[in-house]
């Protein structure tokens, strides 16, 4: 349970060695005490994640249930620490971690640990969207808007902060903006199968099935008079959709004498239906 | 079960293509590095005017009527943390609350030009700015808001915005707080009620024009990179 992230400092946490009033486990949420105390402990550190034990041994965090808040201090940019996410576990903070590092591959243009990145953000994506109330058939709306908007602002994460709180909020942002969508969407249409399905054809014409009949029938007797060899590559490559080396597979012959009797037969089609 | 497989292939789809389309991209700058070059650039600005101008007269007007070091101070703050509030709500996810930066300033700015507004009508024989003055002021503020603008949402733009209505907005008092700044070099009277609603106009109309074309400019399209 108390895995130290690889840079957090472990001396300090051995020099606080007993939090006995406070039990970390995976069941509960910390909040902070204060900011200027996590600026002592977790100075100089480059990484600044600390795991949920760490922080609890430091005393940084005391139990408070009520709160959705979290137990991870980071350096901003002014190298202050910072709260870092609201509503993280503490089992989270290994993946935040890997996250963080995965981005920080990223931006370096390593696309192996993008997709590993993205496909790790889906199910955080999906569940901030459930949690704001997003109909499920939208959720992947929800998922794929968070996804490029993560690619297009991918140069405005500060590997030093927190992955999941920045995917937090704009996968709450892009929830929003797609709840939105579909009201305004609402607004304008109906469901209504039933006057879809009554409405009739402004364009319909008795006269266009004959024409069509017609077309059809002139088509299929011209291709009829077409030479035996001519009329097999037409309807392999054309009528039945096939490729040309199964064509060639089916009919015993090489591709390109397929495709000499193709073009023959078309340009002998377009004169014949010419005239 | 059929639907959620094609939509997990969808996502696997577009994870792929995004993969491939990665570049290596140069990591910002934090957001008041970003904010202090933006503002070195109205300070260079400000340095170019300040040759041009009567300096001594300036000192000596402003010696004069201490509400004016008061607008001036106000609107001068309200560049620079508007500046730093924009350049931060640039980032996608930054708080909103970051718009309510300025407004302190804003309002010191706004009180201050009221008061030296109002001793235009207690004191006998103040100079008040006839509309052809107010004219100038209206084209001066508006003309150096412009390329200010313009350069902050390049600069903002690199960001990734996911409010832009708002960070447009903030964008905006910040140019035109910079220009009313500037205006103090050239403006040899006190801000009358006629110059004031001059300035207040040409303010809304910079705050307005940032606000209403976000859209293009700070536009979160994805297809566009």
């Amino acid at each position: 349970m108390s895995v130290f992230p690889p840079n957090v400092d472990s001396h300090s946490a051995r020099c606080n060695p007993s939090p006995p009033s406070i039990e970390v486990d995976h069941g509960h949420v910390f909040r902070p005490i204060t900011s200027s105390r996590a600026s002592m402990s977790v100075k100089s550190q480059q990484n600044v994640m600390v795991s949920s034990a760490w922080a609890a041994n430091a005393g940084l965090v005391r139990r408070d249930p009520a709160f959705k808040d979290v137990i991870v201090v980071a350096h901003t940019w002014s190298g202050r620490p910072e709260r870092r996410m609201n509503a993280v576990y503490p089992q989270d903070v290994g993946a935040d971690l890997r996250r963080s590092t995965w981005m920080a591959a990223a931006q370096a243009g390593d696309g192996a640990a993008y997709q590993a990145l993205l496909r790790d953000c889906i199910p955080v994506i999906k569940s901030v969207a459930r949690r704001r109330g997003v109909a499920v058939d939208r959720v992947d709306d929800v998922v794929q808007d968070v996804l490029l908007t993560i690619h297009r602002a991918r140069q405005t994460y500060d590997p030093s902060r927190s992955f999941t709180a920045w995917l937090y909020v704009i996968a709450d942002r892009r929830a929003i903006d797609v709840i939105r969508r579909i009201r305004r969407q609402d607004l304008r249409e109906v469901h209504a199968p039933h006057a879809f399905e009554g409405h009739a054809d402004q364009t319909a014409d008795p006269a266009q099935g004959l024409v069509r009949a017609d077309t059809t029938s002139t088509v299929t007797r011209v291709i009829a008079g077409l030479p035996a060899r001519q009329r097999e590559a037409v309807e392999h490559l054309v009528l039945a959709g096939r490729s040309l080396a199964d064509a060639a597979t089916l009919t015993r012959r090489t591709t390109g004498s397929l495709k000499v009797n193709l073009h023959r037969a078309l340009k002998a089609l377009r004169d014949r239906i010419e005239t | 079960m059929n639907t959620s497989l094609n939509s997990d292939s969808a996502n696997e789809r577009l994870i792929s293509d995004l993969a491939s389309a990665l570049a290596p991209v140069r990591r910002l700058r934090p957001p008041s590095v970003r904010a202090v070059i933006w503002l070195a650039v109205v300070a260079a600005t400000a340095a170019v005017l300040a040759v041009v101008a009567d300096l001594p007269a300036v000192w000596h007007r402003l010696g004069g009527a201490p509400d004016m070091w008061l607008a001036v101070t106000g609107s001068a703050l309200t560049t620079i943390l508007a500046a730093i509030a924009a350049f931060q709500l640039s980032l996608p996810d930054a708080r909103r609350t970051w718009a309510l930066l300025p407004l302190p300033a804003a309002l010191l700015w706004i009180v201050a030009s009221g008061v030296g507004c109002l001793r235009t009508w207690f004191l006998p024989g103040t100079h008040v700015a006839d509309l052809s003055e107010a004219r100038d002021c209206l084209i001066f503020i508006v003309g150096l808001a412009v390329p200010l603008s313009v350069l902050l949402i390049a600069m903002l733009r690199r960001a990734y915005p996911l409010q832009p209505a708002l960070t447009a907005l903030v964008a905006g008092l910040a140019a035109a707080a910079a220009a009313a700044t500037l205006l103090n070099f050239f403006h040899p009277f006190d801000a009358a009620a006629t110059d004031l609603t001059v300035h207040v106009f040409a303010v809304a109309i910079v705050i307005g024009a940032n606000w209403g074309l976000r859209g293009r400019l700070l536009a979160t399209n994805f297809f566009t990179q």
